[in-house]
Parts: C-alpha cells; structure tokens; sequence
C-alpha cells in the first residue's frame, strides 16, 4: 500500500469537490471515494490500486443517501445503505425479492454490514492476473495484453469479453438492478443526473481499464428501481461449489409477470461469466407472451447464451448458465406470490 | 451439526472441555506473532515472480527511499548461513536449498528478498517498489509439462522399496473380474488459520524464536546448525499453534532470514508471511497420479492389486510419500504389485499434509473397490467384509488390533445403508439427485520417543512440562488428564507447560505421534514418582502426604524417558538433537506387529439434477482406535476430520497456471475450504477397542484418522447419485456437468 492522504468530506457536495481532478477514468483516478472499503483497500493493499488521495464518504450529512424510500412508484435506495439494511428492508423483502436476495447470497454477515450497496456496483473483477501486479493485464495497465487468455480461466466471462479482457465482473446486486431497469442518479461538480443502470458498466472492448461510464469523481448517490407487476415474482438464483462464501459460477435475477401460465412480460439478469452486470433481451424476447414451459424456457437459455466464447477452462458455464437460467424460470413461475 | 459431549465408553477417559478453551474463544491465547517483544522493526517478503530462471538485476533505490526502511536483504548482502538437510535426509528442512543463496530462481514465489522497516506497511511499501529483473525459463509446470524429469523413487531412495507380494500381474491375468482406472489428486494448500510468522529477538548471544511450529526441538537443531551457534543458545517459543497441518512441521527459510535481520539490526524483527505466500514458503500436498488395478473372483475375493504411483516433486529435494505399504496392508491381497515414481517440475517443494499418502492412495483404492463391488453386483460393505484381514499380508504380520468392520457394522446401522438401492440414479429428493457411498478411514498407529518432566507436590499440585504442541487437537488437555490419572488428581490440580524448546523434548507433532508419545513418557514420570513415594496412585490426600513427610521433601520431579520397542534408535538423545524417529504402521520393526487406527466413513450426496451443484447433508464415521483419551477432544478432531475430507473431495483445489508454473487462487476466496453453511449433520462413533500392545497408555493416533477416506466416499456417493464416476479431485460442477 502506497501513502496516501485521507479526508473525511462532511457532504457530498465537499466530495464531489475534493474528487474533482482528472484522470482517464473513474476507477484509475488518484482521488478515490472510501466507503465499506471492502474493495478498495483490499486492492490497495496489493499495490494494484494506488490512489494517492482517499475521500471517505461514510459519514455524510446528506441523509437522503442513507435512505431507502418505497412508494408506489418504485423503490428509491441511496447509495450509502449498506448491504444488509438494503437485504433486510420489509418493503424490498415483500415487493422486490430479487433485490434482497442477491445481497444476501453475497458476500457474508461481517462484509454485508461494512460495505455501501453504491460501492457494490462497481466492485472490481476477481481475475487473479489482474489481482497480482505480476502479471500483465490490460485492465490494470493497457496495453501489456490479457494473461488470462490462454491462462486458468475457470473464473472468467463467456458472455461480453473481448480479445483485450476476459475478465468476469463478480457482483450480484448489479445482476438484480439491471434485470429491473434500475437508474443510477449521480453527483459531481456538473450537478446531479441519472443514468439508466444498464449505461453504467461499459464492456471491455479495448478499454478494459475504463470500466463505467461515470466520470471520474462521478459519485452515485442512489438507485431508482421501478415499480411493475413483475417485481413481487422475483428471485436471485446463485449456483457455486460452496453454499455460501462464493463468487458466482452462474446466477439469473429473474423478475415474472404471469397472466395464467403465458408470460406477460419478464425480465433477466445474468450473473457469473459476464463481463459486466448482463441483461438477456434475447432471452426476454423469447418468452414474452408464451406458456412458460420446460421447452420454451431451455429455448430462451440457448438464446441467452447464444454468444458466449469460451476458453479452456471456461466452457462449462455456459451448459451451467443455461441450466441456471432455465432453473430459476421454473422456481419463479412456482412461486408463491401474495396479491 | 450438533456436538453434544460424548459420554465415555470403555477405554475411554473423562470428556474434559479443553483446558485453553476459554483463552482461545476470548482471544487471550496468544499466538506467536502475537508475542510482545519491546521495539521490533517489521520484516516483509519479495518473492519471485517466475519458476525457473535468474534474477539479472535489482533496483534497490526506490525500495530503500521509503522513509522508515532499514534493510534490503538479498543474496547480494545476506550475512552467512550454513546449509541444512531436508527431512527425508537425515535434517528437519522444507529444502535442501539455503535462502537468498544466489541468483537462481527454482520455484515461483521463492524468496528473493526481504524488506525489514520500522512497520510493516514501510516495509509493505517498500517490496513493490522493489524493481527485479529476471532471465525467464521455460518452466514444467506439472504432469506431462515439457521438461519434467520422471525417476522411480526406489532408485532414488533405496529404503523406499516398493511393496510387491507374489505375482500380481498373473493373478490379475487370471482373474474372473478386473478393474483398471486411473486417478488424480490436485495440489493443495495448509491454510491454517495462523499465517506463517517468525519474530526474533537477541539478548546477547542468546536467540528467542516465537513461531507456530510442529516441532520446537527440530527447528531449534536446523536454525543452530544455520546460525553456526549451540543449539542451547536458541529458545523456540509457541504456546499455541492456529492449525498446522504439516505446514509447520519443517525448519522453512524464513526463520534464519529473521534472526540474522534480527542480529544485524540488534532488534527484535517480527515477519507475517501474508496469505498468498504462504502458499510458496512453507509447502504444499503434492499432485499424485494414479493407475489402480484391482482383480477379484466372481465371489469377490481379491486376487490382486497393482498399484502405479506418480507424484509430483520440485527439481532437488527428495520428498516422497508413496503409501502403497499402507493400501497394500488394508485388506487380503493375495498378490500385490507396485511402482512409484517421483516427477520433477520446477515446483516448490512439497511437505506432509494431513495424512499424507493416506488421502491420495486410499482415495484411489477406496474409488476403485467401489467400481469393483459395482461390476460384481456385490455391496461395497460386504465386498470389504469378503476382504477383511487380520494380517499384513504383504509382510505376514498380525494386526495388533483391528476394528474395521465393526466399524462398518456401527456406522451402516447408523446411516441407514440397508435401505440403499444399488442402482445408480435410482434415489431422488425432489430435483436433487441423491447418492450414498461409503469408504474406509485408515491411519498407521505410530509412536516416537518422548521425555516428560513431572512435579508432584505435597498438596496434591502437579505440573508436568514437554515440548509438545497444541496445534488445535487438544494436546494441552490430554497430557494434563493422563498426568490426573496416573497420579489420582483432579485435572484441575495439573499446570500443563509445553511448545517450548527449554523443556524436556516431545516428539515431532505429526504422524499423529502426540498423544501417544508424550502420555507414555507423562507416564513413565509419573510412575517414578509414585514408586520413589512408595505409594499406589489411588492412595488417597492423607497417604500422599505421609509420604513426603517421610521422604522430607515438599515436591518430587521425575524425568520419564520414553522410547518405543520399534524405536530405530533406541535413546532419547537423537530427539534432543532434533531427530526425528517415527516407527510403527504397516512396517513392523523389532518384532513389532502391524499398527493401524480404523474407520468407516458414509455420506450422502445430493445433487442438484439442473445445475449439479454437490452438497452433503449428512456424513456418519465411526472409528476404532484403541484408547481414547478424551471422548469431547476425540471428538472433535473426527468430526474436524470429516469436515476437512469433504473439503479435500469437493473444494480444495489450487489451481496452476501451467505456463508461468505459478499457483492463481492463492487466497481463501478462491480457495475453497467449506464454510460452516456446507456442513450439515456430522455424526461421530467411537467404537471402543483396547490394544495394549500398540504402546504404553494403549491410544492409536486420530489426527490425520477421519480425513481418509472421505473423498472415495464421496466420490462413491457421487457415482451413485448420477452413475458418473468422477477420477479426478476435487468433484466439482464443472465434472459433472460436462459431458
């Protein structure tokens, strides 16, 4: 770990302030925001980030940032709740399952209490070439190629990589907001804005090292999830070697609005070999407006996955992710839902 | 899971609650690095980035900049140091090779400098800006890697003779039924919970050494003979271990780097190895590989077992673990062939872990037992009850005692089996899948010399001291209680001293020696001191008392040497000197017949019919080993043991990048150990048996007993559950669902 220096921004105003410098993108500029820090430090601790300023914001005065907000539009969840508030809140319980569900398949009880749900997004990737400076890694420094491709990569997208980074995003409460057309609303020194949570992420491409569209400095300072008749037959299925302590092998948030057995609309997320928090329209597409059945819905995984690339260590997550998929279907069509 | 206290049986002692339990859960137990010592500087490793070729060059300037760095140790300036001898040869080294010797690079994550500071993040700092040049080799990486050089370990190492019994390859020949698969065990990591650490502090010529250790003489002798200084000189101190496991057993670099700092900068310097490299500085269960051939009658009597072994090995040192002398003494193989091999790669070395050789070889004989009982149509219980022996066939000698298929019968009942259906993928729980399989548990009973000081006083106070260790099993409370039952105390009235080089020498805290070496010297003491009182131990407080007053003395210290009938050297001096002198298992010496701890371990398997993830909601073992000293800590230590062999057979893995020859998931997110969610009922039975010709106080070993077998079993239950035979550990998603 690099020195650094630390200060304490009272407001989020005074944060956006102090994070104001430049830099190519959000996640490698000097000024980094400190909150849960379960991230964060860690990566600092091997020498893989290296900020040189540090802007805690876990004790804003901004209170709105804490809070959790249900009305019938939808739910409004500021970026500073931690994990486990945002599992446990009655209202998300009851009405958007998905969203509880994820966070309490991650992580554990001791993370869960430290870290924010806004830091949770932007969770960094696991890939062990990008965690060790050793070696080289478009992610941490363009340019020097991409060690996990022909390297172990068990762990590592089939879904949205490219040439230049294969490198999977590991989060699960990302999965959950993209499947409900979640915003993100943001400050920085230009003034707030909102964008929608499927612009956040950007895929690698050939900037692996730029991983959202926020600018650098850009804070998030709460998620915007819409109310809809799909929420409330919603779950989080997350399938790993381990019951619990893991990184997704493969997961599917999947929101379902049933008129008898036809799917009236649905929505799916796609967690565990992604490159960024994946949304499956292909899928969607395939069901709407049809029984859901076995058949219809191994058909809608075979879309879903239609454009993986896998790797010598990787192809088993897409036979895993379509099972995933098809698995979690079928438990939310049975789902006992209250009207 | 529950764990209620055992009730003791017969030949079983008091379940006593561990005498440190309340200091570990409170956290005033004290690990080594936790030692305080007055101003230390903070040490903090470099290591290397490739397996295999030359350091060129260093860039020190940016390093020693760091404000509060005082050191950069590399082969460049490192003061002197004398070489030691590995294990296996005669020392009590991981390595032959001596740190920070020279350029050269042999292994990924070798120490290739050491950074000491005024704190640990300086010198944390410091270590990335550190800038190393290499000339990179071509590293062989593992099995079937170019450049691998392949030896038969017999050549190698004349006393490993590879067991062999009539003509096996005939026997197989002529066979009715044959079963010939290969197997595969991966690479795996210690990963206890304590991290490596070492902190050394001089008080003159005088060295004090606080670090977690499995053998406090053996690391005294090994760091003397690097320092040039008498052994006496040097004090090792660990009053707790954090789980050891085999990765604290041998004199590793680290410790010599530390006391030179240490002596150099005329402080006391402390290291902490971080997690990720610990998985280089201290060793690892090596990858084996496995071509099992089994032949029977249509009966299902063994005819034959061959048995081919590859295990994989660094370039230089001489570990190997074969334990084909184990697996060929299991059950009556009329013939038995065998070969083992040792590959070298440009690997780190590899060391004991938990039951070394028992967890590859007998989870490659207790999978292919169960293939066999699967094309015989005979059930796997009563295939091994056709098979069962009281003998060593191999070397015709009896077993001492052997309880296997009581064992079987006591943990069958318990599990159910008798309501299993044969036929793979016939049991069904809702969309799980549902499998059942069973295996044997083995450990060879060993026993080494040991010497024991104990103190009785007038008032019925006792205190004994031995250079054991507690590293989790109990050790503490056990030494304690046989000291109370010798001397008719309470356990409360025993001070139990150990994990210190200043008193009397216990043996090497692996093979499972502990209990049995050390409370047979407690013993011996104990019984001196009853015969100089002139007493039998049950006379009461007023005899005892009578007794001093007529020797006129307050306390009376008896010193109990103790050395085994098999003992190869016949004195407790060579473990003064740090020697190691196990004997006992499968290779009876001095007439001594064949010595093993049995179990049967049964699991059920469930898994899911989409998504294949395993899970196991239930395990029972039951096992027999002569004397148990304290039914709560044996308890323990079997139920620990199964919960590890489900982590062996489903999680633990460390994976390679074959190219770079470099380990990848080097920290415990991705090296999968279960979590308390993965564990469901663990049922333990202990079967009482009584061998009083095992040694002295009549306790086989059960440290490494539980862990064995666990893997076959569930691998057994997997086969079940889906009809898929998986060959190759850990079973994991991936297996199952491919193809």
């Amino acid at each position: 770990m690099r020195p650094f220096t630390y200060m304490r921004a009272t407001d989020a105003q005074s944060a956006v302030r102090a994070a104001a410098v430049s830099a190519d993108s959000h996640v490698r500029s000097p000024v980094q925001y400190l909150a849960g820090g379960t991230t964060l430090i860690d990566l600092m601790k091997l020498d893989v980030m290296r900020p040189t300023q540090l802007v805690d914001i876990s004790r804003l005065a901004d209170s709105r940032m804490r809070e959790i907000e249900a009305t019938s539009a939808g739910v409004r969840i500021g970026s500073l709740a931690t994990m486990r508030e945002v599992a446990d809140h009655p209202a998300i319980r009851r009405d958007y399952p998905v969203l509880s569900e994820s966070l309490w398949l991650a992580a554990s009880q001791q993370i869960r209490n430290m870290a924010h749900v806004g830091g949770n997004v932007l969770q960094r990737t696991r890939c062990a070439y990008f965690r060790d400076t050793s070696w080289p890694c478009n992610k941490r420094e363009p340019g020097t190629g991409c060690s996990a491709l022909d390297g172990m990569n068990r762990w590592h997208a089939v879904l949205g990589a490219s040439e230049q980074c294969i490198a999977s995003y590991p989060g699960d409460w990302a999965t959950a907001l993209i499947a409900l057309d979640a915003s993100v609303e943001t400050l920085s020194e230009k003034g707030p804005r909102s964008l929608r949570f499927s612009a956040l992420h950007r895929p690698p491409g050939s900037t692996p090292h730029i991983e959202t569209n926020l600018a650098p400095g850009e804070l998030i300072t709460a998620f915007l999830v819409p109310a809809g008749a799909h929420t409330r037959r919603s779950l989080y299925l997350k399938i790993r070697d381990r019951e619990s302590y893991e990184f997704a092998l493969a997961s599917a948030a999947i929101a379902l609005d049933l008129n008898g057995d036809t799917v009236r609309d649905v929505r799916i997320g796609l967690g565990g070999p992604v490159s960024v928090p994946w949304r499956s329209r292909e899928a969607e597409k395939l069901l709407v407006g049809k029984p859901l059945t076995e058949a219809n819905a191994q058909a809608a995984a075979k879309a879903a996955f239609a454009a993986a690339r896998t790797r010598k260590h990787n192809a088993f997550r897409v036979p895993l992710g379509r099972e995933t998929l098809v698995r979690a279907l079928m438990q939310a069509r049975s789902m006992e839902v209250a009207v | 899971m529950s764990a209620p206290v055992p009730p003791p049986q017969a030949n079983m002692g008091q379940p006593i609650a561990r005498l440190e339990a309340r200091a570990k859960v409170t956290g005033a137990a004290r690990y080594a690095a936790d030692m305080p010592v007055t101003n230390p500087a903070f040490a903090y490793l470099v290591t290397s980035t490739i397996a295999r070729g030359r350091i060129t060059g260093f860039d020190e300037s940016a390093a020693r900049a760091v404000p509060g760095v005082l050191e950069v140790m590399t082969y460049r300036n490192r003061p002197p140091l004398q070489p030691i001898k590995h294990f296996l040869e005669g020392g009590s080294a991981l390595t032959g090779a001596v740190a920070l010797a020279d350029a050269n690079v042999t292994h990924e994550g070798q120490i290739v400098a050491m950074i000491i500071a005024e704190t640990f993040e300086a010198a944390r700092d410091a270590s990335h800006r550190l800038a190393l040049r290499y000339r990179r080799e071509s590293p062989a990486a593992t099995f079937g890697s170019r450049g691998v050089v392949v030896q038969r370990t017999a050549e190698v190492i004349p006393m490993r003779k590879d067991p062999s019994l009539g003509n096996a390859d005939a026997a197989l020949k002529g066979s009715a039924v044959v079963h010939d698969a290969e197997y595969a065990t991966p690479t795996q990591h210690h990963n206890a919970m304590e991290l490596y650490s070492t902190t050394a502090q001089w008080l003159g010529d005088e060295l004090t050494i606080y670090e977690p250790s499995q053998f406090v003489y053996g690391l005294r002798a090994g760091l003397a003979m690097q320092l040039s200084i008498p052994p006496e000189k040097i004090r090792i101190v660990n009053d707790f271990v954090g789980g050891a496991f085999g990765g604290k057993g041998a004199v590793t670099q680290r410790t010599a780097l530390v006391a030179l700092a240490s002596r150099a900068l005329g402080r006391p310097v402390k290291l902490v190895a971080t997690r990720d490299q610990g998985f280089t500085i201290s060793g690892h269960r090596h990858e084996t590989r496995h071509r099992v051939r089994l032949g029977a009658t249509r009966e299902g009597r063994f005819t034959a077992y061959h048995h081919d072994l590859w295990e994989l090995n660094g370039r230089s040192d001489a570990y190997v673990n074969t334990g084909i002398d184990n697996s060929a003494a299991m059950y009556a193989f009329p013939a038995v062939m065998s070969t083992a091999r040792m590959v070298r790669a440009d690997r780190d070395p590899p060391i004991f872990m938990r039951s070394p050789p028992e967890v590859p070889v007998m989870y490659a004989l207790e999978s292919a037992i169960d293939e066999l009982a699967f094309k015989l149509a005979i059930d796997p219980v009563e295939l091994r009850r056709i098979n069962d022996t009281q003998k060593n066939w191999v070397t015709d000698k009896a077993y001492t005692s052997r309880s296997l298929m009581p064992c079987y019968d006591a943990a069958s009942a318990a599990f159910g089996w008798k309501n299993r259906n044969p036929k793979p993928g016939a049991m069904r729980a809702g969309d799980w899948m549902v499998g059942w399989g069973c295996a044997t548990a083995t450990y060879p009973t060993q026993v080494s010399p040991a010497v024991a000081r104990v103190r009785l006083s007038a008032d019925g106070s006792a205190r004994v001291e031995i250079a054991a260790h507690d590293v989790g099993t109990g050790a503490y409370t056990v030494i304690g209680q046989m000291v109370a039952e010798c001397l008719a105390l309470r356990p409360a009235q025993v001070a139990v001293t150990i994990g210190d080089s200043v008193l009397p020498p216990g043996p090497v805290s692996g093979g499972s020696v502990t209990t049995a070496s050390a409370c047979s010297a407690v013993k011996l003491a104990c019984d001196q001191i009853l015969a100089k009182l002139g007493i039998a131990a049950d006379a009461g407080d007023k005899q005892r008392a009578a007794a001093f007053d007529r020797l006129k003395t307050g306390a009376i210290e008896e010193t109990g040497n103790f050395v085994p009938a098999s003992s190869e050297s016949k004195t407790t001096a060579g473990l003064y000197k740090g020697s190691v002198d196990i004997t006992g298992g499968p290779n009876a010496a001095n007439g001594a017949k064949t010595m093993f701890a049995f179990g049967a371990e049964f699991v059920e398997v469930r898994i899911h019919a989409r998504t294949r993830e395993i899970r196991v909601p239930r395990i029972v073992g039951a096992f027999a080993a002569g004397r148990i000293m304290n039914p709560r800590t044996a308890h323990s230590q079997l139920m620990g043991g199964m919960i590890w062999g489900i982590g062996s057979a489903l999680h633990e893995f460390t994976e390679i990048d074959v190219r770079e020859a470099r380990y990848i998931n080097d920290n415990l997110a991705e090296y999968l150990v279960p979590v308390n969610a993965d564990i469901r009922q663990v049922d333990v039975i202990m079967v009482p048996e009584v061998d009083n010709e095992v040694n002295p106080v009549g306790a086989k070993g059960i440290g490494e007993l539980a862990n064995v077998g666990t893997a076959a079993a569930i691998a057994n239950a997997v086969f079940h559950a889906t009809g898929k035979r998986i060959r190759e550990l850990p079973i994991t998603i991936d297996k199952l669902i491919m193809g």
